[in-house]
């Protein structure tokens, strides 16, 4: 469904790191989604304070090593999981124009480095140090995505090899050679200048060494761990699907079709069981359909399922951007009820279309029908069923109703009503 | 640029049977003489082989499919049938899936509830070069112009909408015809294709996306 995001519960809103398309460590995203700031600034914050004397990296590798990435265990909904986990979605590629920000952060780095040696001229212990850090940051980008990778693993099992080099590809590989190469060699550098070729050399053999043998030691009790944690785990997380689908199943599609086997002659009363098992089978596997009334778009749909069970028609709901359901709103979701109940009893026709828009100043609702329309002006006075159920409550309210209609050309209802300045600002903070 | 009087050479693409035979069914009663269904595929290896072999005019598409979805599917086959228009139908109501679809090249979308004959109408009309859009779509078309949908493929810094590509996309999510769309606004139906494809052809090509297809048709990724 075309709605935004609900507001959630308030709470104490804690910043993340933005792992789904980070430049380096998604730090400078994240952060600025959590300040409400653009990121550009934010980047350019950190490549000043980098300036001073590498503050900027020392924050950033900070802020990267505290903050949560912010999609652990972002759970979609049952179907789009199901059609990702089968290959049956569209992949998101990364694109060229995303390697662009990286490129030139890593421009300015290294002109930030060359700036600084001719300042002071301190090549002999600088460059060492700066290889170390870079090395050590491709290593540490490589364990995150690595991480990233492994909480998108969808067989459930903790594979070391994946631990380390996530789903692989040459990517991963060449980060990790990258990171091991850097490092090596700044040791090397380092050692070097304290003293001969020789002695980097067996300084270089030995970090090599002790890499490995820190590796051959604790390998197998890794391995040992990941294979428990990842059999308790995908034991788990079966055990709890195949409890929650059996359960919806159970409740919706099964007592469904008992109800239709047993009415099988009836035509209209199949129509409607099957209408409403689909709005609810679809409302669960593609989430962001809730009927629940804590938004204005959910109120709607739960009207229009109302209005399609009680009178066996299709009504058709898209809503474009919501908000939080209010009390000053609550006149508009009932007016829109009364408008469809009409287009259900009178229109005669089996569908009708429901658009809402939420602007910051104002909702906007429009119920269309095609079915038999009617002459506005020739409504007798008393029948003033319509004027005082939709356009007397809409004004009611300071908003405003119009009812469009034409013989044969069916019917149209727009609501209107401004929203308070107060909704709005709660909407945007 | 498609004849009339000649059918509309169509493949269908569904990963399930039950569904491609009930479209064929459905094509084959309301849509005699102006559609004709040439192939099926199941998944994204069978489309692209059916597809370069039939060389259809419209292709019927699910937007979830084993092998990488419909979005592979255009993507495999962009060069080889540049004559071949997609249409998006499918039972996914997932805005990113549906915006990424389109994104992807697909003419438009519509749901699989759509009725025989609006069907037959939709695939005509992508057939000779019009954009599709139901209200549904119209209305996640809106969302991500207006960026509410928070979607990956959906870059930050598309083109904007004019005002009037806006109402008509609005009168479309209201369930308005496209002679009604013209009518109300006072614009002939050329005028309203014209704005259709304008936002179609802003969704499919924002600067990155542009660069992307620059990239891709020179193998640079």
């Amino acid at each position: 469904m075309s709605s935004a995001p609900a507001t959630g519960p308030a709470g104490v809103r804690r910043a993340t790191r933005d792992a789904q398309e980070p430049v380096i460590g998604g730090v400078a995203a994240g952060l600025a989604r959590h300040l409400g700031v653009p990121v550009l600034w934010v980047r350019g914050g950190f490549v000043l304070t980098a300036l001073l004397g590498g503050m900027g990296v020392a924050l950033y590798a900070g802020l990267w090593l505290v903050l949560p990435a912010d999609s652990r265990f972002e759970a979609d909904a049952p179907g789009l999981e199901s059609a990702a986990r089968g290959g049956r979605r569209p992949a998101r590629g990364r694109r060229l124009g995303d390697v662009g920000p990286a490129v030139a952060l890593a421009a300015l780095a290294l002109g930030a480095v060359l700036a600084l040696e001719a300042v002071f001229g301190r090549a002999a212990i600088f460059w060492p140090v700066f290889i170390g850090v870079v090395g050590i940051a491709l290593l540490w980008r490589q364990a995150d995505e690595a991480q990233r990778e492994r909480w998108r693993d969808t067989t459930g099992r903790v594979d070391p090899v994946r631990v380390v080099l996530g789903s692989g590809g040459w990517a991963a590989y060449g980060r990790l050679a990258a990171g091991v190469a850097l490092v090596v060699t700044s040791l090397s550098l380092f050692a070097y200048r304290g003293g001969s070729v020789a002695v980097a050399r067996d300084v270089a053999v030995s970090a090599l060494l002790g890499v490995v043998g820190i590796a051959i030691v604790v390998g197998p009790w890794i391995y040992r761990l990941a294979s428990d944690l990842s059999a308790e785990r995908g034991e788990r997380v079966r055990t709890q699907e195949r409890a929650d689908v059996a359960a919806h199943l159970h409740d919706s599609v099964l007592q469904t079709l008992a109800l239709i086997q047993k009415n099988a002659q009836d035509g209209p009363t199949v129509a409607r069981l099957a209408r409403a098992q689909e709005r609810d089978l679809r409302s669960w596997l593609y989430a962001g359909e809730s009927a629940d009334e804590s938004t204005l778009a959910s109120a709607l749909r739960r009207a229009a399922a109302a209005t399609e069970d009680a009178h066996g028609i299709s009504v058709d709901v898209v809503a474009v951007g919501d908000c939080d359901l209010e009390e000053p709103l609550r006149p508009l979701v009932a007016a829109t009820r009364e408008a469809l109940t009409n287009a259900a009893k009178h229109a005669g026709t089996g569908r009708v279309d429901v658009y809402a828009e939420v602007a910051p100043d104002a909702v906007d609702v429009f119920v269309r029908d095609r079915g038999r329309g009617f002459d506005p002006g020739a409504v007798p006075d008393d029948r003033l069923g319509v004027r005082h159920s939709i356009i007397d409550r809409m004004a009611r309210h300071g908003g405003a109703a119009e009812i469009r209609s034409a013989v044969g050309e069916g019917t149209e209802v727009r609501l209107h009503l401004p929203r308070p300045a107060r909704t709005r600002q709660e909407d945007q903070g | 640029m498609n004849q009339p009087g000649v059918p509309v050479r169509v493949v269908v693409v569904d990963d399930h049977a039950m569904f491609r035979s009930g479209v064929r069914a459905e094509l084959a009663a309301s849509g005699a003489g102006q559609v004709d269904v040439v192939a099926e595929a199941a998944d994204v290896d069978e489309a692209v082989a059916a597809v370069e072999a039939q060389r259809p005019d419209v292709v019927l598409l699910d937007v979830h499919l084993p092998g990488g979805g419909g979005a592979e599917v255009m993507r495999r086959t962009a060069t080889s049938v540049p004559g071949t228009r997609f249409l998006a139908l499918s039972v996914s109501d997932a805005a990113e899936d549906v915006i990424g679809t389109i994104r992807g090249g697909a003419r438009g979308y519509v749901t699989k509830t759509i009725t025989g004959p609006e069907l037959v109408r939709a695939i005509g009309r992508v057939a000779d070069g019009d954009a599709v859009f139901s209200p549904r779509l119209a209305g996640f078309v809106l969302d991500a112009f207006a960026g509410t949908i928070d979607v990956a493929a959906v870059d930050e810094d598309l083109d904007r909408l004019t005002e009037r590509e806006r109402e008509v996309m609005r009168l479309i999510a209201r369930g308005y015809a496209y002679k009604e769309v013209a009518k109300e606004l006072f614009i002939s139906i050329k005028t309203v294709e014209t704005h259709m494809s304008n936002v179609l052809r802003k969704l499919q090509l924002s600067s990155r996306h542009e660069l992307t297809r620059w990239a891709s048709d020179r193998r640079l990724l």
